[in-house]
């Protein structure tokens, strides 16, 4: 559903990804791996319409969207969460994610001037998917605590709860699982695999290798911004040249 | 929610009340005239909400778009006879006409590049009222604006029924406010002003939306431009100037920012504590400065920023705690 054909982008001269092509499939769940400053982030943000690319390009179901605007791509289908979780802390976590479900909405500043029908239709409808989302991702008992009491892993699943309220096709996470502990990890994986096994196709970065090797049905391998391997977990994890770049003599070992 | 909302209810209408009866406990006219004059500065710090306390975009050139809605029914109702009414609803056409075409260029930039942006467009427009003679009357000003006529049986010859005039619209720009900030829109304008970045991916079309939070509070600027011109009846470019941008920014800071009523109440709250520090003459900053300095240290959030933090937190924790004993419960 979303094939990605000789994707390159220079920073300056510096190519943080460099002619990688690669396809994600639907209702799969790949992992993006590679040490730090492998252009990971790039690549998502290339996807996701933040960076334009120097060259390549992306298609999203068949049709050719290379160099449109993030908000373009979310209507599109692609959503995606950040390495940092940005939530209004003063605010609910349900006030933080009815805004979520907005681009599905079709009311204007007149709508809201005249405070018609369709205007309070739709913020019913932004909501309900908030109070639906916030059940699937697990949170609905903190639904009226403020964004800045809730824990950590809390505000990681309240990410994935407002990537989902823009009713995704593709979700694109970034480092889903960074500074929780492990028994928290082992939830959130189990959660990217209720909503792969709904139909979303999944696409995230991690570093924790035991998440990634038990999550993803193909992994894909950045290195200086090149792809070297791809594939499944098994065949990655024994290929030399992703072992000598990034999983170490430690990892065969342990 | 309903709860909560109630004594808010009852307190919105003590304060109406109270605004009612002001010209009749007010032992001069001058008390009248100031008040009134603080309603216009609420109107104009009201807009500047939208787009620096709810976008998050702090556009230093607000004064100047006042000075634009002033300056559209001076010039139209004394040198071209016509009607205060039409001229007044002209005058927040030009501000968001300019505010339009301004914002459409300042807005590509982000950050302080915006800041410094906007406060050159804000000097480009006093310079404009200033040198611009033959439109504006440059440093002469404009004088004679005719105050607001009657609208039907309704006549504003008086102070006491201007102050009334000026209350009416100050209660219908809080109104509409009211709805922008609640609806989806105002939601959109709200996840700008928390991340950019993350707005974008949610959909938000920034550049559209954040044009469209300017042109609003540029609207409001003119209007209160419009109201203020009928109300003092003589202009002077100085009104454009960016001082007058940073007393709108003190009173949203003081009031509370991203708060409805908080310009509101950092106009009133200002204005009051100004008159009556008038007797210190140039001195009067040595108390004033420290007492800002230690509302800010101590209310970072403004007083009403204050009291909601407060409430919102006491709400979730009495609804908090039953959600959670219930989840233990079935855990
Ligand atoms: N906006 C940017 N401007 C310039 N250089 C960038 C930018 N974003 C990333 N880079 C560079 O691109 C390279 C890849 O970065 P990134 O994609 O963040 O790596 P990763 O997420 O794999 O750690 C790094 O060398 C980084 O410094
Ligand atoms: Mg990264």
């Amino acid at each position: 559903m979303l094939e990605i054909r000789n994707l390159t982008k220079t920073f300056g001269g510096l190519a943080a990804v460099r002619d990688v092509s690669t396809r994600f499939e639907k209702g799969r769940i790949s992992a993006i791996i590679g040490p730090n400053g492998a252009g990971k982030s790039t690549f998502f943000n290339l996807i996701a319409g933040l960076h334009r690319p120097t060259s390549g390009q992306i298609l999203f179901e068949g049709a050719d969207v290379t160099g449109l605007r993030p908000d373009q791509m979310a209507v599109r289908g692609v959503a995606r969460s950040f390495q940092t979780t940005h939530l209004f802390d003063k605010a609910s976590v349900l006030d933080n994610l009815i805004v979520g479900h907005r681009l599905r909405t079709k009311s204007t500043f007149w709508d809201v001037l005249l405070n018609t029908r369709r205007l309070r239709d739709e913020e019913r409808a932004c909501r309900a998917k908030a109070e639906e989302v916030l059940d699937f991702v697990g949170l609905s008992s903190v639904a009226d605590r403020l964004a800045g009491e809730i824990s950590q892993e809390e505000r990681k699943r309240a990410a994935f709860a407002l990537a989902l309220a823009t009713d995704p096709k593709i979700l694109l996470l970034d480092e889903p699982a960074g500074g929780v502990n492990p028994e928290e990890t082992a939830g959130l994986a189990a959660l990217i695999r209720k909503m792969a096994a709904g139909g979303l196709t999944v696409c995230l970065i991690e570093h924790k290798m035991d998440m990634i090797m038990s999550l993803a049905d193909t992994i894909v391998v950045l290195d200086h911004g090149e792809m070297i391997a791809e594939g499944p977990p098994s065949s990655v994890q024994s290929n030399p040249r992703v072992i000598e770049a990034y999983l170490g003599a430690d990892y065969v070992a342990a | 929610m309903s709860n909560a909302r109630l004594p808010t209810r009852a307190l919105l209408a003590a304060l109406l009340l109270l605004a009612a009866l002001f010209p009749l406990a007010a032992p001069n006219g001058y008390y009248i005239y100031v008040m009134s004059l603080a309603f216009i500065m609420a109107i104009s710090a009201t807009g500047l909400n939208l787009i620096l306390g709810y976008t998050g975009q702090l556009n230093l050139a607000h004064a100047g778009f006042m000075a634009v809605g002033a300056y559209t029914v001076g010039i139209l109702t004394v040198d071209h006879g016509v009607p205060f009414w039409i001229a007044f609803a002209l005058s927040g056409v030009s501000a968001a006409v300019l505010g339009f075409f301004a914002g459409l260029v300042s807005l590509r930039l982000k950050t302080h590049y915006f800041v410094i942006f906007t406060l050159c467009v804000g000097f480009i427009l006093y310079l404009v009222i200033e040198k611009f003679e033959g439109l504006t009357h440059g440093t002469v000003g404009v004088i004679g604006i005719p105050a607001p006529p009657a609208i039907g049986p309704v006549s504003f010859e008086t102070p006491v029924a201007q102050y009334y005039l000026v209350l009416a619209f100050l209660c219908l720009a809080l109104w509409v406010m009211h709805r922008i900030v609640r609806s989806l829109l105002g939601r959109a304008f709200v996840a700008i002003r928390n991340s950019e970045d993350l707005a974008e991916a949610l959909g938000v079309n920034l550049m559209r939306t954040k044009l469209l939070a300017f042109v609003l509070s540029t609207v409001y600027a003119g209007l209160a431009g419009g109201l203020y011109a009928g109300f003092v009846r003589f202009l002077g470019p100085s009104i454009a100037l960016e001082s007058n941008t940073f007393d709108l920014v003190t009173y949203i800071l003081v009031g509370g920012i991203g708060t409805l009523f908080g310009p509101v109440l950092g106009a009133l709250v200002l204005t009051w504590v100004t008159q009556s520090l008038q007797f210190l003459q140039d001195f009067r900053m040595i108390v004033f400065g420290p007492m800002l300095i230690l509302l800010v240290m101590f209310f970072p959030q403004g007083l009403i920023g204050f009291v909601q933090e407060r409430r919102a937190k006491r709400n979730t924790r009495e609804k908090a705690a039953p959600a959670h004993r219930e989840a233990r419960a079935n855990a």
